[in-house]
């Protein structure tokens, strides 16, 4: 499909459109930061902001999420009766996602889906029924390094659309099948136009200084990178806090509990993350990843060696930058990347 | 400023040289503005990477507990006021032993709230900021603009009541006056003007943005119990959810826990991803301790912590 453009003062009308088939949500200042939330008119969604406070893994991946709800009736017929939750009603659109946002969603969906007996259909039903309709950066943070991450400013992985802001007009391009049941009926866009999103990707892209390489991480060994010396240094301002793991979009590990009350419960999961040593802790009382350092090594390990050896060079990190600005003791990833491939 | 970086550098330096510590804690310039480090020296070359700012929003004391026996051995640490209330407490509750600390003083004029320099410029990135003497220079790609500290100053460092060191081995820079301080009492006040269905609310609306990270606990120094009750599991104590009796019950017995022993010192806040006004939760305990025992934390190593003794004369009933 040819891009298309929509007229900012037209934009009103086009959401207004959507809001009929889906359920609209966007990225608005709340509190001083850019925070998702739904959007209930065209005027409160963010045109200008670097990327918001928290990633949008929320919609896809609740933080507390409950699985199913059970009832005891062991003196019954039936015994143990489980009752599916209700699939997420309807269609919903997130627009003006960041691209690495939905970069970071698409090396999920390796992780949440890969073959039909496995699948987490949590995740799935809402990644099937919900529409990523991106903005690409102009503006990038000294803290982005998207570029380094198999991700870029205008990167179209993982999004249905990509809208680049062109002042008074948006140029919308459609890249998939849901992209272009939002496109539709929008005028094309002229050569101009789209060399205008062109010029403005090379310039966000030259605005990226911060570069991790990658290289040497790639060619060493697994064990080599686990040996290596610099962990002892890493860890050692780290809290092991949870702020980096659940700030961050592609952090997915998860803990699952049964609550029960009487006859009655549900089966509830919620974020966890590698920084605790609860998470690991076996029954038998030993822990496999006892140390601080095993576990702030676990957690760049993860993401930059054993994703990509498994995922075929996907990387666990799309460079947001969130971890960054919000870890209390300043734990800067591009450092630590930097040092491993020293 | 810089010339108490300076001293701190050329001490460190020379305690390493001299074998006298094998480190010591301080802080790093950061990599992102207004958030320098906690940073381990352990040469005399690593101690030129310590500086000193009105950035250093940890509590340093955290890093001498919660490390495997033996790992480091004597340690020089930087402390300002709260600071080293801090280490005051960890002696009292024999956690470390005051021969095993050197502690390098600072009196604290205060640090900066990072948030309150970034809510002046809503939406926009802060790419440097610098001090100039009592202001700080703030910029970004379109805007640069000159901001007194004083008005950027973190809450705990209005009602600050010691900001010099309480105990030290050796001072970075002069003491500053006696009666340099603010009213601690005014944490507590909100709370004591509203009816208890207020507070509750006023509770509730504050943890709503909580992602139970745990940062305010991690970066306490009075959180050192080896196993912390919100990860016991056999049995659990506490609920995992985003459930507002399970967040609830984690920041209330926090709270509690920090009754008669926080130095308010900050960190809690600091470290909060959320902006979560963490202190806010301690103070009216902490204000009924200094009431109730006539006890400030930290400020004295012969005096007895209040709720770790029995008086016989004790006024309540049930305790007898």
């Amino acid at each position: 499909m040819a891009d298309k453009i929509l007229a900012k003062d037209k934009l009103g009308e086009f959401l207004g459109k959507l809001q009929a088939d889906y359920e609209l949500h966007a990225p608005q200042e709340i509190e001083g930061k850019a925070q998702w939330a739904p959007l209930a008119q065209a005027e409160d969604a963010l045109w200008e902001f670097s990327n918001t406070h928290m990633s949008p893994k929320e919609y896809f991946f609740p933080q507390t999420e409950c699985m199913m709800r059970f009832v005891n009736q062991q003196d019954g017929e039936d015994g143990m009766v489980m009752h599916a939750e209700p699939e997420l009603e309807g269609k919903r659109l997130l627009l003006n996602i960041r691209p690495c946002d939905a970069k970071a969603f698409s090396v999920l969906d390796m992780i949440f889906v890969q073959d039909e007996m496995t699948n987490d259909l949590y995740w799935k039903d809402k990644r099937d029924k919900t529409t990523l309709v991106g903005l690409a950066c102009s503006d990038p943070c000294p803290t982005c390094f998207c570029t380094s991450m198999n991700c870029g400013p205008a990167s179209t992985t993982g999004l249905d659309a990509l809208l680049f802001d062109l002042g008074d007009k948006l140029l919308v391009r459609a890249l998939t099948e849901k992209g272009e049941a939002v496109a539709e009926g929008l005028d094309e866009a002229g050569e101009a136009e789209a060399a205008a999103a062109e010029e403005q990707t090379k310039a966000a892209e030259a605005k990226i200084t911060s570069e991790v390489g990658m290289d040497q991480v790639n060619a060493r060994s697994v064990m080599e990178l686990y040996e290596a010396g610099m962990w002892d240094r890493v860890y050692e301002s780290c809290l092991n806090c949870g702020t980096c793991t659940y700030a961050c979009p592609t952090c997915h590990c998860f803990d699952i509990q049964d609550e029960t009350q009487g006859g009655e419960g549900r089966r509830v999961r919620n974020w966890d993350n590698c920084m605790s040593w609860l998470f690991t802790m076996h029954g038998t009382g030993h822990n496999p990843r006892g140390t601080k350092k095993d576990r702030v090594r676990q957690r760049f390990m993860h993401k930059f060696k054993y994703i990509p050896v498994k995922r075929g060079g996907e990387i666990g990190c799309v460079g947001c930058g969130r971890c960054v600005l919000l870890c209390p003791v300043n734990i800067d990833v591009r450092r630590v990347v930097n040092d491993m491939n020293a | 400023m810089e010339a108490v970086a300076e001293k701190i550098r050329e001490t460190a330096a020379k305690l390493l040289s001299e074998g006298k510590v094998d480190c010591v804690i301080g802080y790093a310039q950061g990599s992102v503005p207004m958030r320098d480090y906690p940073y381990f020296a352990y040469t005399p070359e690593e101690a030129q990477n310590l500086t000193w700012s009105p950035f250093c929003c940890n509590n340093l004391a955290n890093f001498l507990i919660r490390r495997p026996k033996g790992e480091i051995g004597k340690v020089a640490i930087t402390a300002q006021g709260c600071v080293s209330r801090s280490i005051v407490g960890l002696i009292k509750e024999n956690q470390i032993a005051r021969e095993d600390v050197y502690i390098l003083g600072v009196p604290s004029p205060g640090m900066v709230d990072r948030r309150k320099v970034a809510e002046r410029f809503p939406l926009k990135t802060i790419t440097e900021v610098t001090v100039d003497g009592e202001d700080l220079i703030v910029k970004g790609a379109d805007f640069e603009e000159r901001i007194p500290q004083k008005e950027v100053r973190r809450d705990n460092c209005y009602t600050c009541v010691q900001r010099n060191p309480v105990i030290c081995d050796e001072m970075m820079a002069e003491e500053g006056p006696a009666d340099w301080g603010g009213d601690i009492d005014k944490v507590a006040a909100p709370w004591e003007k509203l009816e208890p269905a207020q507070r509750w609310e006023a509770f509730v609306g504050e943890i709503d943005s909580c992602i139970r990270c745990y940062a305010c606990r991690d970066a306490c120094p009075l959180c050192y119990c080896h196993v912390c009750f919100v990860d016991e599991s056999m049995p659990q104590w506490c609920g995992k959810t985003q459930d507002e009796a399970d967040v609830a019950t984690f920041h209330i017995l926090r709270a509690f826990h920090c009754a008669g022993r926080c130095t308010d010192c900050g960190a809690c806040e600091s470290a909060c991803p959320q902006g979560i006004k963490v202190r806010r939760f301690t103070s009216k305990i902490e204000k009924d301790i200094r009431e109730l025992y006539d006890y400030t934390p930290g400020m004295d190593l012969e005096a007895t912590p209040p709720l770790s003794v029995y008086r016989p004369n004790d006024p309540q009933e049930f305790i007898k």
